[in-house]
């Protein structure tokens, strides 16, 4: 039976500490849509995507009134296009132009899937996809890029970390009108995972079925007010807090993705178990790990509360839902975070700090601005170094940074919205580029081999 | 199928009736309501069977809401099974 105390705690979760759905995503196979005609090709994928996505913004509006909670965003992942276009053997950058048409047809906010996964080599289509990424994304509004460059069973891929490099800044170039907006569409993976809802890094995996919906939760506030309520609590009942704020968020999620799945005909793919922060006030991840006892997001225990947030979560998420995927853990995109943003700005969170960080959390380097004359070399080396993270700790990173053009440390580059605004962080200067020059393979770890 | 209606906010003659008209013209029948005014906060949960609901339920929450406003009160409308995933095993 409900009770007054229980109704009450979900509506205020949902009114006053920021639960909410964070994206549905539906993942679309465009396997069937290749032709080696690029603008028959392209003609498929926007009949594919407008067909098999034309009610999910209604269907998504529609569930969100009914269970009284916000779904933020309505998303669509498609097979990586460097599959789709590598028969075309041209630049595939119609097809970002399709997906972008597509997308604003059944009014969806991000679509991804303009990526290439060159882990191990570069295949037919590849190197096309990934040199055309820059025009991509300067071109179109809600088309978002990946490109994964290494994994635990292969070891990174030097040569692509070179180029990503390199592109990371095209990116930021060329959108410098938009505050660099480019760089931020763009993700470099390790490790990358094939049913990720989350932009801007979704993918839908050549492995999964025809079409599918995944689901990612959100709550970072929720879990921040549970733990303000035990202020005396030792770290093992933190955690058991944490357990149980989770359960009930990622019920939600599961919740949510079983009915949309059942209204639109497709089959539920997975939960990701996360805490997405957004700028928004009580919404932030660095101000959970402040309520566990840091004066300040960045500070020495950082790495520790916040491995102890992501275990927590996951625990009391995995038995809240048939089936868990994506990147599920706690993210920490440092403009998406007013607690990080403010620890940024202090000084207190450091780039250095941020990598540590992402050893022991969902994804990696995530939205951090940079100083626009940073060499494409280093970034390369930071990619490298995250990617290396990823690899030796089995886990997925990324990298998503976002050079400042004409700016430098001090300056701050300001989006709005959910992707909110960072301070430009500073990096080493000393030069990686003899070592990203070496190019060929970083072979797999040993533990890589456990056949 | 049953939702939750909740009204929160300044106590004043005739919430109950106010919500509980609204809920026959959309053939909304009340089931259970529990009600307690703290300190002049009005605090009602109804629950409510839409099985037989004469307008789309997302309509019905939007125009709950609406009432919501007119009444300077807090009304939300949930279908129940939010709560039975969130609280319970």
């Amino acid at each position: 039976m409900l009770n007054a105390y229980d109704i009450l705690e979900t509506i205020r979760m949902i009114q006053d500490e920021c639960l909410d759905i964070r994206t549905i995503t539906m993942g679309i196979s465009l396997l069937d849509c290749i032709d080696n005609n690029i603008d028959v090709a392209c003609e498929n994928v926007y009949n594919k995507i407008t067909s098999c996505a034309e009610n999910l913004v209604s269907v998504a509006n529609d569930i969100s009134k009914e269970f009284g909670i916000p779904i933020i965003n309505k998303r669509i992942s498609v097979t990586p296009i460097a599959i789709v276009s590598a028969a075309c053997k041209c630049s595939p950058v119609k097809f970002a132009h399709a997906m972008d048409r597509a997308a604003k047809a059944v009014g969806v906010d991000l679509i991804g899937g303009y990526s290439a996964l060159v882990q191990k080599g570069f295949s037919a289509g590849d190197i096309e996809l990934i040199n055309s990424i820059p025009e991509a994304l300067s071109t179109t509004e809600k088309v978002c890029s990946s490109v994964n460059i290494g994994s635990t069973k292969t070891g990174i891929n030097l040569d692509a970390c070179k180029i990503m490099g390199k592109i990371v800044k095209d990116c930021a170039e060329s959108t410098v009108d938009k505050a660099c907006f480019g760089a931020a569409k763009l993700v470099v993976f390790c490790n990358a995972v094939e049913d990720n809802p989350f932009m801007a890094g979704a993918f839908h995996g050549v492995g999964e079925p025809d079409v599918m919906i995944n689901v990612g939760v959100s709550g970072p506030g929720v879990v921040r007010a549970a733990l303000s309520k035990y202020p005396d609590a030792n770290i093992t009942e933190i955690s058991d807090i944490i357990k149980k704020t989770s359960y009930k968020i990622t019920r939600v999620g599961q919740l949510v993705g079983v009915t949309a799945s059942e209204r639109l005909g497709v089959p539920f793919g997975i939960v990701d178990l996360s805490l997405a922060p957004t700028p928004a006030v009580g919404d932030s991840v660095a101000h959970i790990l402040e309520e566990i006892g840091l004066e300040q997001c960045g500070t020495h225990g950082t790495t520790a509360t916040l491995a102890l947030l992501n275990d927590a979560v996951k625990k009391g998420g995995v038995m809240a839902c048939s089936r868990i995927g994506g990147l599920s853990g706690a993210f920490i995109p440092v403009s998406e975070d007013a607690g990080m943003i403010d620890a940024a700005k202090s000084g207190c969170l450091t780039i250095e700090k941020l990598e540590a960080m992402t050893a022991v959390c969902s994804v990696g380097l995530d939205m951090i601005v940079v100083p626009g004359d940073t060499e494409p070399d280093i970034i390369a080396a930071i990619i490298a170094d995250e990617a290396a993270i990823g690899m030796v700790n089995t886990k997925t990173t990324a990298v998503r940074i976002i050079p400042a053009i004409g700016m430098d440390v001090g300056d701050e580059l300001d989006w709005g919205g959910l992707f909110g605004c960072g301070p430009v962080m500073p990096l080493k200067k000393q030069s990686p580029s003899k070592f990203i020059n070496r190019g060929g393979q970083i072979p797999a770890p040993l533990h890589s081999l456990k056949n | 199928m049953r939702a939750v209606i909740t009204v929160i906010g300044h106590d004043a003659i005739g919430i109950l009736a106010k919500v509980s008209t609204r809920c026959s013209e959309y053939n909304a029948n009340v089931i259970e309501v529990t009600q307690s005014v703290l300190q002049d906060v009005f605090a009602m949960i109804m629950l409510v069977d839409i099985s037989n609901l004469s307008i789309p339920f997302a309509e019905l929450s939007d125009n709950m809401s609406a009432l919501g406003k007119d009444l300077s009160l807090s009304i939300h409308t949930m279908h129940e099974d939010i709560f039975n995933c969130m609280h319970h095993i």
